[in-house]
């Protein structure tokens, strides 16, 4: 028996679809049958998913499983670079920013963005939060001053960098500079936050105090995260899915996928049996 | 003689000839520096920054000169410096892996080797004949055709070398791709790039075979970019080549002024691109 066969077995022995579960009616990204390709590679194939807003959903799955090309589909970074397309629909408050009338900078204002690795801009530390807030707003210099200290309080890095907002974003350590990179996505008052792995590179204090940032921020956002670590996932999210080879494997509450999964799948990754 | 001794035999052969090649090379640099510098620094003087350079037989300096090649190198660096960095932006932002920009990068290549007596020639034929006769302007473009390969090999290396992860990171917050490139790869770049447009200068300031056909030389002070100018390396040529005994000093002197400049210039570029926050 192949292993999807397998799959479509453990789905019918159960009589739920796992790719379905009862969606409250905050949802803020829909996304149906999404389609993504490098140049001939196809790295997700007809992804199904319903995101809620004021909520942290977590992608999980092993390497090249494609949660990470999800994730930068929404916001469609991948849009930089020539060869990479997607088809099907991402549906954000009603508009499929697939089409390719979308303003890209009014949909990446909307939706922020933190990487894996912190990505400070070579410039001072008040000056990268405000980089992004210039972008739309012309702002008299005492109030530009608010917004920073706004985010970066917001971000848990106000006071550590209070003193030295003058110096560069580059002299941080690894941890502030992600949480400076918090600050800087939600300085522009976005309304979904992406964060691609953001404490995969970071020492375990500098990861706790990320994901407490998470869950305070969640009241507020739509947070997706794509992370590596079952823990992380299992803590701080609200809703996981379960990506394996471009596919959606299992999606639900995060609860449920770690303690009652679904599809045999999700559980063999989950406790470790392969991935 | 065993396996280990072979060995040790061979590296210490290898690290003597390395060393006696790097002292040979390094030899000819000092007797040049040294020749230079005993001959140069009689010359060295305030005449030699006040007067004009003189007919034979009579006391003068290299005003005139200098002033020349300031203005030449400063035109030509002016205009060099945009069309290269534009290029050089080209190439490393839009064009990337691109038929065309590889095309582009091949012919830079090969601009970058050009024998500068070539280029001396085709802005002579271009611009002096056309004109009808010896500019600045003319020269200054010769020097221009020089520094633009330099720049753009520079400013696309460099910008190749601030991370994609960067671009992606303003992308992501909205920022349009003009933005991206002027506020953030260019901040991440500036150092490396500024270090080009020195050494760009540093080349220039000391070539020859371009002005002969353009500029020529001019006994006298002008400021006419429309007129034949006086310049160092030319006034050296003329003066290092004839049998009076007071022009070839003022070579000499005038050996020494640019080759201490360009080692100026160098040094600077070097503690420019020392600070740079991508050398790590």
């Amino acid at each position: 028996m192949t292993a999807e066969t397998a799959l479509v077995t453990e789905r019918r022995a159960d009589h739920a679809d796992p790719l379905s579960p009862a969606m409250p009616p905050q949802d803020k990204i829909v996304i149906r049958d999404l389609h993504f390709f490098y140049k001939n590679f196809q790295a997700l194939k007809g992804i199904n998913l319903a995101l809620r807003d004021k909520a942290v959903t977590a992608f999980i799955g092993p390497s090249g499983c494609g949660k990470s090309t999800l994730l930068r589909v929404v916001n469609r970074i991948y849009d930089l670079y020539p060869g990479q397309r997607a088809t099907g629909e991402v549906v954000i408050d009603g508009r499929n920013v697939l089409d390719p009338r979308q303003d890209l900078n009014l949909l990446r204002a909307k939706v922020g963005m933190v990487f894996q690795k912190p990505t400070p801009f070579p410039m001072s530390i008040a000056d990268n939060i405000a980089f992004g807030i210039r972008l739309y707003e012309r702002l008299p210099a005492s109030e530009l001053e608010d917004r920073v200290e706004q985010a970066l309080r917001r971000a848990a890095l106000w006071d550590e960098v209070k003193d030295k907002l003058k110096q560069s974003g580059l002299s941080l350590s690894g941890g502030q500079q992600q949480r400076l990179c918090i600050a800087r996505a939600i300085a522009v008052e976005p309304e979904i936050l992406l964060l691609d792995e953001p404490a995969s590179a970071l020492d375990p204090i500098s990861t706790q105090r990320i994901e407490e940032l998470i869950s305070e921020l969640k009241t507020d956002y739509c947070i997706v995260i794509v992370t590596h670590n079952m823990q992380q996932a299992a803590r701080s999210s609200d809703y996981t899915a379960f990506m394996y080879l471009g596919e959606l494997v299992e999606f639900g509450e995060t609860e449920a996928i770690f303690t009652k999964p679904r599809v045999a799948q999700t559980e063999d990754y989950i406790t470790g049996r392969f991935g | 003689m065993t396996l280990y001794a072979r060995r040790r035999f061979l590296n210490a052969l290898v690290a003597t000839l390395a060393i006696a090649a790097t002292a040979l090379g390094v030899l000819w640099l000092a007797l040049i520096l040294f020749t230079l510098l005993s001959h140069g620094v009689a010359a060295i003087g305030l005449d030699l920054f006040t007067q004009m350079t003189p007919p034979p037989g009579s006391k003068g300096g290299l005003l005139n000169a200098i002033f020349g090649s300031v203005a030449m190198t400063a035109v030509a660096t002016l205009i060099g410096t945009p069309v290269g960095i534009l290029a050089g932006t080209f190439l490393a932002e839009y064009g990337r892996a691109s038929r065309f920009a590889e095309i582009v990068r091949f012919i830079n290549d090969i601009l970058l080797s050009a024998p500068s007596i070539i280029i001396g020639l085709f802005v002579y034929e271009v611009m002096v004949l056309r004109m009808g006769h010896f500019s600045a302007w003319a020269g200054a473009t010769a020097l221009a055709i020089i520094v633009v390969p330099v720049v753009v090999r520079t400013t696309e290396d460099m910008l190749t070398l601030v991370p994609n992860s960067m671009r992606e990171a303003a992308a992501a917050l909205g920022a349009p791709r003009w933005k991206v490139i002027v506020m953030i790869a260019y901040r991440a770049a500036v150092q490396g790039m500024l270090t080009g447009v020195m050494l760009a200068v540093a080349r220039i300031a000391g070539e020859t075979a371009p002005l002969l056909f353009t500029a020529l030389n001019n006994q006298f002070w002008t400021t006419n970019m429309n007129a034949p100018m006086a310049n160092l390396p030319v006034v050296i040529f003329q003066f290092a080549l004839s049998p009076y005994a007071d022009w070839q000093s003022l070579a000499w002197g005038g050996a020494l002024l640019i080759t201490a400049s360009i080692l100026a210039l160098n040094i600077l570029a070097r503690v420019v691109a020392s600070r740079s926050s991508f050398s790590k």
